[in-house]
């Protein structure tokens, strides 16, 4: 039995759909009980008070808007090499879900860094950072609306996530050069010898879940409304042609 | 019986947006012949010369063809209009690797204008040029896509002579979509009954795996 | 590649080539900037490298939707696809002939434009060296995008929304080196930078951008 099995629409929707309730619910009790558990049953922190409590939905936010991408690479280079359908409708749906992540991103990190830095936007390289993935995301969405034919959409978008994933560290890199920075290190990696602290580290985990459960329940729902639409398409050609 | 020269289609299919228009298609030309291709509009010639200019892959079957040997040429022209109608027959030889061959204006009547910007000239001086560009291009087989288009009876006939005298008589091969008669005696090649059937088109297409 | 890019020069200086467009809407923007943050010229002189380093960038926005749009609307393109010239070279002479008639005279044009803005001594050769290096990538981008769009409606106003946040890396290096180099600092990591994505970006985006051109000839 091959992963690949996966790659036909009418498999991909028969599996996942039961999936799909289960993927929200997971989500939906994941990150309420991780909010409530970090919102009420946790201290405020020395340095930061309450405003701490926004962290966790800042960092699973950012860390989704990031992944979506790295999922439409991989998405992009499937269907590049073995042309499923069921890939390329996959990155096509992640898309609109990523960049809701990162806006959302971008929103708390702007309302921590009100109290924080004492200022709702900084030229801060990660600020930056996701500001410019936000713009890459607009332009992969875009170009998928702009051609017709879906075969060609896929083919090109696919390109450009490839040369847009290039570019996209170059801007990290570029924009770590170029400012240092008022933003925090990364505090969650496993190895750091200054981490977080352990009261918030676990329900932030639990909400991390939640988010990727969340993720993972839009994106198949999604593809499998993009499946959806194109056979839809497929039928109608089919008519099309029997009268013709 | 063609050899290796010639152009070759076997078991040929052509897919526009994904869904077959043309299946089992076979059929061989030889150095120095013409084939006429004739369809209703939507029938597949267009998609048939792209796929056999290697612009489009093919969706089922071969095409064999020299390499670099065949030129597309759709029915826009194609020139610019800030060039003189020299310098862009000049361009096209040297694009394809050619010296310019200034015979090429007597057989197309353009000695006259050669030096005239090529955005002053009629519509019909313009298709001239257009046509002229395949004869300094150097290539064996021509796929030519509705090339009479708002050309005059003379200036068909002028093509025609060219084709048959110039290019055909010096082992040349010309596959050709039009609705107007050359008055070459090509065989024609009716693409009504390798249509696709609707049917089991939609089984095989990109659509296939959605339905 | 020579004929192609031989005619796309000769196009370009042509009447009605667009030569020239680009080169005015740099003059016009530098003229513009004072009106918009004043006549102080301290301040001009400190933003001056990075403002013609947006500028410039923006001017070779413009000329890029014609590189292949032409081409595509008057039947040319197939039968530039059949010749012996792979659509990789075509896209490397493309970005060649945009660079010789946008970039080259863009960076020649800093200079003087410079005066407008108040630059001081040193700030004119980094301008020039940083421009010099930088808009070859944002030609060779530039193009990778318009294969990409050509053919679609409305393909100029998608050119742009897909090719700015590609600049951002040449623009930040290329302008962070002007700018250091204007104020005496060390600027040879931005510059080394600047070069290396517009070497990569010579090297490796051809080859995307006949790869989508093949697609869009499909």
């Amino acid at each position: 039995m091959s992963i690949w099995e996966y790659a036909n629409p009418k498999k991909f929707i028969a599996t996942t759909t039961p999936v799909i309730p289960w993927a929200f619910g997971g989500a939906g009790v994941c990150i309420l009980g991780g909010l409530a558990w970090g919102f009420f049953l946790t201290p405020e922190a020395d340095k930061f008070g309450s405003s701490v409590k926004i962290i966790f939905v800042h960092v699973p936010s950012a860390m989704m808007a990031i992944n979506a991408w790295a999922m439409m690479l991989v998405a992009s280079l499937v269907w590049l090499i073995r042309r499923h359908h069921v890939s390329a409708l996959a990155a096509k749906a992640a898309a609109p879900v990523g960049l809701t992540m990162t806006l959302i991103a971008l929103f708390t990190g702007a309302v921590w860094g009100q109290p924080m830095w004492g200022t709702w936007w900084a030229w801060d390289p990660r600020l930056t950072s996701f500001l410019i993935l936000g713009l890459f995301y607009l332009g992969y969405i875009a170009l998928w609306e702009a051609i017709a034919d879906p075969d060609q959409a896929a083919d090109l978008t696919s390109v450009l996530c490839l040369v847009g994933s290039v570019f996209a560290i170059l801007s990290r890199y570029a924009v770590n050069f170029w400012n240092q920075g008022l933003h925090q290190g990364a505090t969650l990696s496993m190895d750091a010898e200054e981490n977080i602290a352990d009261v918030y580290w676990l329900p932030l985990l639990v909400c991390i879940a939640g988010f990727i459960l969340l993720f993972l329940a839009l994106v198949l729902m999604r593809t499998g409304t993009e499946i959806r639409v194109r056979r839809l398409r497929a039928l109608e050609r089919q008519a099309q042609r029997a009268v013709a | 019986m063609t050899g290796r020269t010639g152009l070759r289609v076997e078991g040929l299919a052509v897919a526009r947006g994904g869904v077959p228009v043309l299946t089992g298609l076979s059929f061989a030309v030889a150095p120095g012949e013409a084939l006429i291709l004739r369809g209703p509009n939507g029938a597949g010639k267009t998609t048939l010369l792209r796929v056999l200019a290697g612009l489009a892959p093919p969706f089922a079957g071969r095409v064999e063809a020299p390499p670099e040997s065949v030129a597309f040429a759709s029915h826009a022209d194609g020139i610019k209009a800030a060039l003189t109608v020299t310098e862009n027959l000049r361009f096209w030889a040297d694009l394809y690797g050619r010296g310019f061959d200034a015979a090429i204006l007597d057989d197309f009547d353009l000695r006259s204008l050669r030096d005239r910007p090529a955005g002053t000239l009629s519509a019909g001086q313009s298709r001239r040029l257009g046509l002229a560009r395949l004869g300094v291009i150097g290539r064996t087989i021509l796929l030519l896509d509705e090339p009479t288009v708002s050309l005059d009876v003379a200036s068909v006939a002028r093509f025609a002579d060219w084709l048959r005298d110039r290019h055909l008589a010096a082992g040349g091969i010309a596959v050709i979509a039009t609705h107007v008669p050359l008055g070459l005696d090509s065989p024609v090649l009716d693409l009504g009954p390798f249509r696709a059937d609707p049917r089991a088109a939609a089984h095989q297409g990109t659509d296939a795996a959605f339905l | 590649m020579k004929a192609l890019l031989l005619r796309d020069l000769r196009l370009a200086v042509r009447a009605g080539g667009g030569f020239g467009l680009s080169l005015a809407f740099f003059l016009i923007v530098i003229v513009l900037i004072p009106f918009g943050v004043g006549p102080e010229s301290a301040i001009l002189a400190r933003i001056g490298p990075g403002i013609l380093w947006v500028a410039a960038l923006l001017a070779t926005l413009l000329s890029l939707d014609r590189q292949f749009a032409l081409d595509h609307e008057d039947g040319a393109l197939p039968l530039i696809a059949t010749s012996p010239l792979p659509l990789e070279g075509v896209a490397l002479a493309k970005a060649l002939a945009h660079w010789l008639t946008t970039g080259l005279p863009l960076t020649l044009a800093a200079a003087p434009l410079g005066v407008l803005l108040n630059l001081q001594g040193p700030a004119y050769g980094w301008l020039v060296l940083t421009l010099a290096l930088g808009t070859p990538a944002l030609s060779v981008i530039g193009t990778f995008g318009a294969a990409l769009t050509v053919g679609l409606r409305r393909g100029g106003l998608l050119l742009s929304l897909l090719v700015l946040p590609l600049y951002v890396p040449t623009l930040i290096f290329g302008a962070e080196a002007a700018r250091r180099g204007a104020e005496g600092l060390a600027a040879t990591t931005p510059l080394l930078m600047l070069s290396g994505i517009t070497a990569g970006s010579l090297a490796l985006l051809p080859f995307a951008a006949g790869a989508v051109l093949r697609i869009n000839l499909r």
